[in-house]
Order: C-alpha cells, then structure tokens, then sequence
C-alpha cells in the first residue's frame, strides 16, 4: 500500500475553558491518499476548523493538542516544535481559511503576501519569487495577474480574494491542502467555479485536499471520500456516493435529509432534531443519543467505528440499512 | 488626491477664521481694546493717536475686517515688552519649540513601541506587568513634578546632564537648532525625556492593546499557516496593522505635545513659544498672546493635514485613487 498523503491517528484537541474541558477534537483518524479530495463534514461546532488547525499546530490557548500522530508523506509532523513547525507549514501542508475578506492582510499588497510564501521556504530571488506567484494566480483563473499582483486585498472581489488564497496555497506544490469552508461566503455560480478549478488542479498535481465544509452537496459534487464529524468525533466515514446514497449513522442520514435535494422538488426537508451536544461535560456514550430515535440502552458505552461495509465505517450501535443490505 | 488635498485645505481655512473670531472677540472686543493693544504706559495723546490708527473706534465688523486684513499681511501688533512685531518673536521662539516636541514625539515611539509589542506579545509575563505599572506612572504623575524630579536627579545629583537652556545650537536654514551638537543633545534630553513620558506611556498602551487585538485575527493565523517566520508575522504582518492607529493618535497628540511644552519649557528654561506665551502672560504683553493663539491654530491645521496624508501612505484602504474592483 503505498504511502498517504497525511494520515491522522488519534487526534486530540482540548480546550480548557472556566466551565470545563471541551474535547473539540476527541480521537479523530483519517488518511487521505495522493490526489484524493475528503470531504470533512458536520455541524457547526463539531470540531472541523480545530482538527485543520491541530494539524498544521496552530491551536492556540486555551486549545491544546493532548495527543495522536499526524503524518505527511509518512513524516511524523506532530509534536514539533514551532520552528519545525514553521517549515511544514505553507510548504509540505496549506490551509485555507473560510473567510475570504478576514483571511489577507489588508495592508500589504498581493504581491507581498504571495511572494514572502515561496520565500519563507526557498531561497530564490524576488523576482524569480513574483514570476511563481504571478503564474499561480494564472492558473486558478485571475485575469490579468500582473495588475492584481499590486492591489491591495480591499481592491479585490471575494471571490478573487479567494481565489488569491487558492493561488497562495498551491505556491509550494504541498503535498495537502487543508480547505475550512473557502466558498461558503460566496455566492453559488462563484463557488461551483472555483470548485471545479480547485479539483482540476488536485488532480492535475497530486495534492490530497481535504475539504471542510457543512455544504453536503459541495461535496457530493467534489469529494471521492467523505467524512461526518459529530461532537469532536468521525462519526462515519467512506466513498463519498456510498455514504450519501446509504448512510450508516442516524446522523449522516439526518444531514441528508435536511439538505434540499434538486430532484426531489417539494419534498420536504426534516431538521434533525434538538440541538448540537455542548462539548464541555459530555459524558461517556453516544453524543447523538440525546437525538437519535434508535437509541438505546446499549447507545449509552462509546461505540466503535466498525467497517460495516467494505470502505464504509461508522461508529454506531444500531446502524441503518446495514440488516435490509446485508443480503 | 487633490480633490481630497482641496477638501481638507478649505477645512482648515474655515478653522482659521473661526479661531481668528474667537481670538477676535475674545482679545479686542470683550474688554477694552485699548487697554489690550496700546502700552498702558502711554501718554494719553499717544494712545488717541493709536486709537485712531488701528480704528477701534469703528463698528465692530469694520475692525474685524481690518484685523484679518492685517494679520493676513503677517502683522498681529507688537510686543509691548521687546518693542518688535510680535509675529517676529513667537516665529523666532518656533524652531525651539517644534525641535522640543519632534524630540520628544521621536522618544515617544522609539520607547513606546517596542515596550508596547513586548507588552502585548506576552500579556502575562512579569516584564508585560513592569511595563504597564510604568505607563501607568507616566500617566498620572504631573510634567512639571517629574520635570523638576529629573533636573534633582540627574542635574543636581549626578550632575550628568544640564538643568536649562538649549546649550550649543548650529544654525541650518537659517534655524539653529540643539541636535546637532553634543552639548545641545545634552540639553535637549532631559526636557524632551520630560515631555515625551505622557507619551510614552500612550504610545505602550496604544501599542499593546493593537498587538493583542492584532495578534487575534485571522490573518496573523493565516500568515502563520503559510509557514513565516515568527518575526515576519510580528514585525511585518502584525506592526503594519498597528502602525495605523498609532500614526493616528499621536498625529493629533502632536497638538498636545505643543500645549505641554509651555509647562516644561517653564521648568527647564527652555527658550520655546511656551516659555514666551508664559512670559508674555506674566507681564500682559498681549500682541504677543494673540500672535501665539494664531500661529498654533495654523500650525494645527497644518499638522492636521500632514497627518491625514502619513495616514493615507500607511493604511491603503484611505488611500484614495485605490481602483476598486
Ligand atoms: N477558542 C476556543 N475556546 C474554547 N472552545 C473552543 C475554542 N475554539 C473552538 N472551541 C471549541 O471547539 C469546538 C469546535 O469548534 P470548530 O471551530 O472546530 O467547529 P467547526 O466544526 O469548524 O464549526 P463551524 O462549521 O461553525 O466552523 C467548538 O464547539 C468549541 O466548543
Ligand atoms: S449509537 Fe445509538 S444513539 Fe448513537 S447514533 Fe447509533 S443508534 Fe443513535
Ligand atoms: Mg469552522
């Protein structure tokens, strides 16, 4: 088999806050395999911001990482001190945050902010540094990069903004790009664009991306793989149509349903019910219990993710579908 | 830009002529003009003679008139003291003054800043908590006190640096000035120490409140995901955000920095506008009272407007003739 991009075992993120610990990040695992684009999805809260942060070491107090492996190419990257961490970062692994307007410095020029990227990793010279970043911004689809390169962020649209940080994050050629959300403050036809553009160039260059969103249908189009987070926890996890066609967890199926599905017009959408579990104080068992109809006595001790179907995992005591399929 | 550059030039004019009224009113129509613009020494001839010449014994528009009309010609009355214009003393007291306050502006930032970045990069260290005790001494303890304290301490008791005066000066542009000379550094310090502490302790409190809000947001967290180097994200990313309101502040402080010098000027004899608008209140020179206000509403308005522009170069957002889109 070879050797995944990254690969994340065991991950745990806590915040220690006046209420209590809140364990953002509670065991999380996944691997994500060259050129392949994971879906990481949940709920607002769930932990998928922390757990990109973890990875790239940039959880600040009161969040700490307490435990787990993050490898890169095979390359432990966890632990590192923030020098080592420095040269990981932008580099081997990129981020791109969700906000487009928040996410530039407002004032240094692109140009600035694209060129000290490739510099703080390389030696190369300034203009050498400038053709590079002028050619990435080609490449995600900015017309006339010479002039954009001079503005300012306030100049730019926030699509183009995005598509700046897009450009930003691919400067290195990393061997993963962590994406947070980049097209949720677009609007659609932007976004569809800048998605198609994101994939092609995944492809094209064998970057892994994973891709945070709580947008099901942005990954229904774009992910091979998907990933539910629920409560700091992957909650299921498999090939993306697997995964939506016939979910596992109660969870993923709730998720489904309260997406508008463009076939199925008038159909009717069902919120899941209740409210995402505070994290502080959540005790042992299934976090989704409180708002699950299958719940049980049995939901009540921690359930494992098991593969219930080949590539298909979910950590659930009473999954759907698996009995009528098991045929 | 011009547009902008003629916007804030017809501000100032109008911020002109309203003080010119209020200075106006103040000195030549409340009270008796004569007693304010005629030596009380004069023999009565002679005054109904001034009366006569500088007509307050027209309506009060006419007079007005005739002193803008004047004061635009550079003439604001004459020192009854010195005998000479006194637009040409508080000109001459100038260059002293403004080279008090550039000093003291200058030690401003060149403490200010670093202690504030310190202070808000470690927010709970012990250094952060000494920083922030002293900015709070500069704060409240007065100028005048301090300014005394250090001319006992290092005058008096060490006898390191002198009390008073400007000490040597060289003359550039026809302007002497203090700076450039060893023994005019020496004199310069204490007093510009004096003047810049309240500043100082500003400037630290302005500084680290804008490195701990700074260093919060999002693009100091994306700068650090793109793998720069602590200082970069520092020195680059975080202090060209802070710049900004700091330019700021200490712009419009500089008016400030202007009105306290009167007060240290006085403690360490130093030969500024401050020293001889006190002098000239002590001994009611008058022309010279008027002279002072009009000069430093000018100079306000000009400084004002230097400001702006410091603040268009260093944030972009201002910066007009940006294309958008
Ligand atoms: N600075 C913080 N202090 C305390 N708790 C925090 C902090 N940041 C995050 N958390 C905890 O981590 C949990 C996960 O947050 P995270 O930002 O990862 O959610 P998310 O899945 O990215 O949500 P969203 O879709 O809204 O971006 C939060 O519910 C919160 O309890
Ligand atoms: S483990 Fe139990 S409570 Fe949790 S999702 Fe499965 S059935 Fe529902
Ligand atoms: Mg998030």
């Amino acid at each position: 088999m070879s050797i995944p991009a990254l690969e994340v075992d065991d991950l745990q993120t806590h915040f220690l806050t006046r209420a209590g610990v809140a364990k953002a990040v509670n065991g999380v695992s996944f691997r994500v395999e060259r050129g392949e684009i994971l879906g990481l999805v949940g709920e607002s809260g769930s932990g998928k911001t922390v757990t990109g942060f973890s990875i790239l070491g940039l959880v600040d107090p009161p969040g700490q990482v307490v435990g787990g492996t993050v490898r890169v190419g095979g390359d432990v990257v966890s632990g590192l001190d923030d020098r080592a961490m420095a040269r990981i970062r932008g580099k081997r692994v990129s981020m791109i945050f969700q906000d487009p307007m928040m996410t530039l410095n407002p004032v240094l020029r692109i140009d600035t902010q694209m060129i000290e990227t490739i510099r703080a990793h390389e030696t190369i010279s300034v203009t050498a540094a400038r053709a590079r970043a002028r050619e990435a911004l080609a490449l995600v689809g900015i017309a006339a990069p010479d002039e954009r390169l001079l503005a300012y962020p306030h100049q730019l649209s926030g699509g183009m903004r995005q598509r700046v940080a897009i450009a930003t994050a691919m400067l290195n050629r990393p061997e993963v790009i962590i994406a947070d959300e980049p097209t949720t403050a677009l609007d659609v036809t932007i976004q569809a664009q800048i998605l198609y553009e994101v994939q092609e160039l995944c492809r094209r260059f064998g970057t892994a991306l994973v891709w945070i969103t709580h947008d099901l249908s942005v990954v229904a189009s774009l992910a091979d793989r998907i990933a539910v987070m629920y409560a700091g926890r992957i909650v299921e996890e498999g090939p993306v149509d697997d995964v939506l066609d016939r979910p596992l967890h109660p969870y993923t199926r709730g998720l489904i349903d309260s997406v508008p599905q463009p076939g199925l017009r008038g159909g009717r959408l069902v919120p899941i019910p209740g409210m995402a579990p505070a994290l502080v104080g959540l005790g042992e068992g299934c976090a989704f219990r409180a708002r699950c109809a299958r719940a049980s006595m049995a939901c009540a001790s921690q359930p494992a993710l098991r593969e219930l179907r080949p590539g298909q995992r979910a950590r659930c005591v009473h999954p759907l579908t698996v009995g009528s399929h098991a045929a | 830009m011009t547009l902008f550059l003629l916007r804030r030039l017809l501000q100032g004019a109008i911020v002109v002529v309203v003080m010119s009224l209020v200075v106006f009113i103040g000195v030549y129509a409340i009270g008796n003009p004569v007693d304010i613009l005629i030596n009380p020494d004069a023999t009565p001839e002679i005054k109904q003679q001034a009366i006569e010449r500088l007509g307050l014994d027209r309506p009060f528009l006419e007079q007005y008139g005739t002193f803008v009309v004047r004061a635009l010609q550079g003439d604001l009355g004459r020192s009854f003291i010195y005998d000479e214009p006194a637009l040409k003393l508080i000109l001459q007291a100038m260059p002293a003054t403004l080279e008090l306050a550039i000093a003291s502006m200058v030690l401003a930032l060149v403490f200010g800043i670093p202690l504030g970045m310190a202070a808000g990069y470690w927010p709970d260290s012990w250094g952060a908590n000494v920083i922030m005790t002293g900015s709070i001494l500069g704060f409240s303890l007065p100028t005048f006190w301090v300014g005394l304290m250090l001319i006992v301490l290092f005058s008096v008791e060490l006898g390191w640096l002198p009390s008073g005066g400007r000490g040597e000066t060289v003359v550039v542009f026809g302007v002497p000035l203090s700076f450039l000379t060893w023994n005019g550094l020496t004199h310069l310090f204490l007093p510009a120490l004096n003047l810049a502490l309240f500043k100082i302790s500003l400037v630290i409190r302005l500084t680290r409140a804008g490195m701990r809000e700074t260093l919060q947001q999002d693009y100091i967290k994306y700068a650090r995901s793109k793998g720069l180097s602590r200082h970069r994200v520092v020195f680059v990313h975080a202090f060209r955000n802070i710049l900004i309101p700091i330019v700021t502040v200490l712009g419009l402080e500089i008016g400030s920095v202007i009105a306290f010098a009167v007060v240290t000027e006085t403690v360490f004899s130093w030969p500024g506008m401050g020293k001889l608008i006190i002098d000239s209140i002590n001994v009611l020179d008058r022309p010279v009272v008027v002279a002072y206000l009009m000069l430093t509403v000018v100079m306000f308005v000009v400084i004002n407007l230097l400001v702006d522009l410091t603040y268009s170069l260093v944030d972009p957002r201002v910066r007009l003739g940006g294309r958008p889109r």
